[in-house]
C-alpha cells in the first residue's frame, strides 16, 4: 500500500516566508547586525563556531541571526557550509604555550608563574539580572595595568610534570591524526579521535556526561590544573613555500583536569590529566570536555568501565548534536506509510484476539502484544 | 626579475616566512594603499583564486602530545604574478580575498631585492607593530585581572 | 638531477596546470570515467596540461582532476620539481607506495600487488590507482578484454605493457573486491582497466 505524498509546495513557500517575517520580526525596530551579534553575543557565536567545526566569527554571526538564535540550527548551517568547501590544508599543532592570554586560572596553584588572571568572567558575579541591559547606557573602559616585561606562562601540568608526579602529554607517534571528518567512526576509538569527536560534540551532553563522572559515575575527583583563554597563532606548512607561515590567529579554551590515580601494576601513584581544548571562549565547553576525556581513558589506567562517561562507543556516537538532531527530529517528518502498516498489524491482532475479553478490561495483556 | 641567481643561503627564506606571516595578519584596506605606493605601475597576474577553502587546525593531546584535529577554519588563499615573472602566494584564514590577493602580490614583490628593504619598513614592520600594540593593550587589561593575594599581608611597605 | 633554483621551482610549480581549473577538472574527470566504465575504449583528455617530467600530459591532466590534499601520490622517480608542481596545483603530497592513492608506475607487473594498497574486504575501494604510461594504443600485443562494461567481449592493441602485464592481471583479479585499478596512459590519450576487467591474451 502505497500513500500519495504530493502537494504541500505552497504551503512550504508560505511557511519560508512567514519564517522570514518572524525572524525579522517588528520592522520599526532595527534589524540585527552581523557586527553586533559577532560583538555582543560573542559567546553564542563562539559555540556555534567549536560545534559547527568550523572557525569563522563572521560567518557563524551570520548563521546565529538566519537560525533565530536557535544554536544547534546554526551549527547545523555551518557544518552544511564546510562541506562545501576544499579542504587546501592541515594546520601544524597548535602551541598553547605561546597563547596571548586573556584568562588564565588554576584551581591548584595559588602562585604559578604568570599568575592567576581572571579576564572577561562571569565568576563572582551576583547573577542578577542587570536593569542597565534594559537600556544603551554608559559603559566604562577596562581598567589597564602595565604587565612590566611579561615572562612566560607555562602550562600548570608542565609545571607538576617536573617532579614527576603527573603524567606526561604522552608521545607524538609521528602519524597522521585521526579524522572523523574523513572516515566513519570505528571503535575502539584512539585518543586523537575521541578528543576530535569531543571537541565538536554538543555542549549539554559533554556538561551532563562530566557532571555525571563528579556524581558517582565513573569514579574521578578531579582538580582544575589550569583553564587558559586566548589567542594562538596558526602556522601552515605549505608546499608553495616549502617553510610554515602564520595564516592569523584563533581564540581558543583550554582545560586540563587533573584526576587521582592510586597506580596500577606499570604506574606508580601520580596524577593523571583529562585534557579540554575548543574554540572561541568556552570554558564550561572545555572543562567537561576533559572530564570526559579522563573518563574515557579508563582503559589505559585499567579502570573498570561501567558509568556512562567511560563507554567510548556512547559518547562518541552520541556527542555529536546535528547527528542527534538529524535523527531525533526526523521523527516529525511524515511516516504516513510506516504508521499505517503498524495500524494494520494492530487491526490484525486485535481481529485475532478471543472476543470474549474486551480490552479496556485487560490493558496490560494489551501492551505485552501477544495472547 | 633583474636577479635570478641561486641563492644557497637559508636566510632569506627565513626572513620571507616572517615577511608573509606579516602579509597575512596586515589589514586589506593597508595593504591595498601601501601598495598604491610601493607596487605602482605593476601589473599583478591572477594564477590561482583568490579562493576560499579550508585548514584543518591541529591540537596536541594534553597540550604537548601527539597532534589531534580540533576543528578547521575558513581561509583564503591566492598565487600571482608580477609582469616581471615573479611569483607570489598567500593565504589568510577568514574570507577576505583582497586581502589574500595583495598579501600575495607583496610575496612576489618582496622577491625583488631593489623593494626588499621598503617593504620590510613600510610593510612588514608597521604591521609587526600593529600587531605588537594590540597585544600589549590586551594584556595590560588582563594584567588589571591578576589576583594579587598577598595585598591584605603587604603593609609594611 | 641538480638542485633546482628555488626561482625556477616556484615558476615551473606554477605553470602547466589547467587553462580553466573547473572545466578541464570536469572534462578529464568525465573522460576518466569513461575509460574506466567502457574498458578498452581509448579516450583522449585533450592537450590539456603539460607536467614536469615524468608524467605524460594525460598522466598529469588524471592528477590535477583527481589529486588533492587527502590522496596522497606515489612517483617512482619523482624530483623536486615535479614534487613542487604537484604540490601547488593539487595539494596531494609524494609519498611511499605503501601510503599511496594515485601512482605513476613505468608498468604493471606482480610486484605492484606487492608495494600498492589492495583495499580491504570492508573498504576495497581503499586501495592504489596506478597510471601506467605505455609506448602506443593501436599497435602491439593483442588482448581480449571481457567483464562489466564491456558487450560480449573486445579486442585492444598496446605495446609497451612488459612481460608480466597479463599474469600480473590475472592475480589482481583473483583478490576481488579487493585489487588495483589501472590506466593506461599514451600522451593524451588513457584508456581504462578496471579490476573487473579479464585481460587474456588474444
Amino acid at each position: 500500500m502505497y500513500v500519495a505524498v504530493k502537494g504541500g509546495e505552497a504551503a512550504i513557500a508560505n511557511a519560508h516566508r512567514l519564517l522570514v517575517d518572524r525572524r525579522r520580526g517588528d520592522r520599526r525596530v532595527p534589524a540585527l547586525t552581523i557586527e553586533q551579534i559577532a560583538g555582543q553575543l560573542a559567546l553564542a557565536v563562539d559555540r556555534v563556531m567549536a560545534e559547527g567545526s568550523l572557525y569563522d566569527p563572521e560567518l557563524a554571526a551570520m548563521a546565529v541571526r538566519q537560525s533565530r538564535g536557535d544554536l544547534i540550527e546554526a551549527i547545523f548551517l555551518i557544518r552544511a557550509y564546510r562541506t562545501t568547501l576544499p579542504r587546501f590544508a592541515a594546520s601544524s599543532p597548535i602551541d598553547t604555550g605561546r597563547m596571548l592570554i586573556e584568562r588564565r586560572i588554576s584551581a591548584t596553584y595559588k602562585d604559578l608563574p604568570g599568575g592567576q588572571l581572571l579576564g572577561p568572567t562571569f565568576d563572582y558575579t551576583h547573577r542578577l539580572i542587570e536593569p542597565d541591559m534594559a537600556e544603551d547606557g554608559f559603559v566604562a573602559e577596562p581598567a589597564r595595568r602595565d604587565p612590566g616585561e611579561t615572562g612566560p606562562a607555562p602550562r600548570v601540568t608542565d609545571i607538576l610534570g617536573d617532579e614527576a608526579l603527573i603524567e606526561g602529554d604522552g608521545r607524538d607517534g609521528g602519524g597522521e591524526p585521526a579524522d572523523l571528518t574523513r572516515s566513519p567512526l570505528a571503535f575502539p576509538a584512539t585518543r586523537d579521535l575521541r578528543l576530535q569527536a569531543l571537541a565538536r560534540g554538543d555542549e549539554g551532553f559533554l556538561l551532563g556526561l562530566g557532571y555525571s563522572t563528579q556524581r558517582g559515575f565513573g569514579r574521578t575527583h578531579p582538580f582544575v590544573g589550569e583553564i587558559r583563554i586566548g589567542e594562538v597563532e596558526v602556522e601552515v606548512d605549505l608546499p608553495e613555500f616549502g617553510f610554515p607561515v602564520v595564516i592569523g590567529r584563533v581564540r581558543v579554551t583550554e582545560c586540563q583536569m587533573v584526576s587521582q590515580f592510586t597506580g596500577s601494576k606499570s604506574e606508580p601513584p601520580q596524577f593523571t590529566r583529562g585534557y579540554g581544548l575548543v574554540f572561541g571562549q568556552m570554558e564550561r565547553k572545555a572543562m567537561s570536555m576533559s572530564l570526559v576525556d579522563r573518563a574515557l581513558r579508563a582503559d589505559e589506567f585499567e579502570e573498570e568501565r561501567r558509568a556512562p562517561a567511560q563507554d567510548e562507543e556512547f559518547v562518541l556516537a552520541h556527542c555529536d548534536n546535528v547527528q542527534a538532531t538529524g535523527f531525533v527530529e526526523h521523527l516529525k517528518l511524515p511516516h504516513y506509510v510506516d504508521f499505517q502498516a503498524e495500524l494494520d498489524l494492530l487491526r490484525t491482532m486485535r481481529a485475532e484476539r478471543p472476543t470474549a475479553a474486551p480490552p479496556t478490561e485487560e490493558p496490560a495483556a494489551e501492551r505485552d502484544g501477544s495472547q | 626579475m633583474a636577479d635570478v641567481s641561486s641563492n644557497p643561503d637559508p636566510a632569506p627564506s627565513a626572513a620571507r616566512r616572517r615577511a608573509v606571516s606579516a602579509f597575512a595578519q596586515a589589514d586589506a584596506g593597508f595593504l591595498e594603499a601601501a601598495w598604491q605606493s610601493l607596487g605602482e605601475g605593476r601589473t599583478v597576474g591572477a594564477l590561482r583564486g583568490p579562493e576560499s577553502g579550508l585548514v584543518m587546525v591541529r591540537g596536541r593531546a594534553g597540550g604537548g602530545g601527539a597532534p589531534f584535529n580540533l576543528g578547521e577554519a575558513s581561509v583564503t588563499r591566492a598565487s600571482v604574478t608580477l609582469d616581471d615573472g615573479a611569483v607570489g602566494h598567500a593565504m589568510v584564514l577568514g574570507r577576505d580575498a583582497r586581502r589574500a590577493r595583495f598579501a600575495a602580490a607583496f610575496d612576489a614583490l618582496w622577491q625583488d631585492e631593489t623593494m626588499r628593504e621598503a617593504i620590510e619598513r613600510d610593510v612588514v614592520a608597521n604591521v609587526e607593530a600593529a600587531l605588537a600594540e594590540a597585544d600589549a593593550e590586551r594584556r595590560s587589561e588582563t594584567e588589571a585581572t591578576k589576583v594579587d593575594f598577598f595585598t591584605m599581608m603587604r603593609g609594611e611597605d | 638531477m641538480v638542485a633546482a633554483n628555488p626561482l625556477d621551482l616556484s615558476r615551473r610549480a606554477v605553470a602547466g596546470g589547467f587553462a580553466d581549473p573547473v572545466f578541464d577538472a570536469q572534462a578529464v574527470f568525465s573522460a576518466i570515467l569513461g575509460a574506466l566504465s567502457r574498458p578498452g575504449t581509448i579516450v583522449d583528455t585533450g592537450a590539456r596540461a603539460s607536467p614536469p617530467a615524468p608524467l605524460s600530459p594525460a598522466q598529469g591532466a588524471a592528477l590535477l582532476a583527481l589529486g588533492d590534499a587527502d590522496t596522497p601520490v606515489h612517483v617512482g622517480d619523482a624530483g623536486e620539481t615535479l614534487e613542487a608542481w604537484l604540490g601547488f596545483q593539487t595539494g596531494a603530497r609524494l609519498v611511499g607506495a605503501a601510503e599511496a592513492r594515485f601512482a605513476v608506475v613505468p608498468c604493471f607487473d606482480r610486484a605492484c600487488l606487492e608495494t600498492f594498497p589492495l583495499g580491504t574486504l570492508g573498504y576495497p575501494d581503499r586501495s592504489a590507482t596506478l597510471l601506467v604510461e605505455v609506448a602506443s594504443f593501436g599497435s602491439g600485443e593483442a588482448l581480449r578484454l571481457s567483464g562489466p562494461g564491456i558487450s560480449g567481449e573486445t579486442t585492444v592493441r598496446i605495446s609497451g605493457l612488459g612481460n608480466d602485464f597479463v599474469a600480473a592481471r590475472r592475480t589482481n583479479r583473483a583478490l576481488f573486491p579487493c585489487g588495483l585499478d589501472l590506466v593506461l596512459t599514451c600522451g593524451t590519450e588513457i584508456l581504462g582497466l578496471p579490476r573487473t576487467t579479464i585481460v587474456e591474451e588474444a
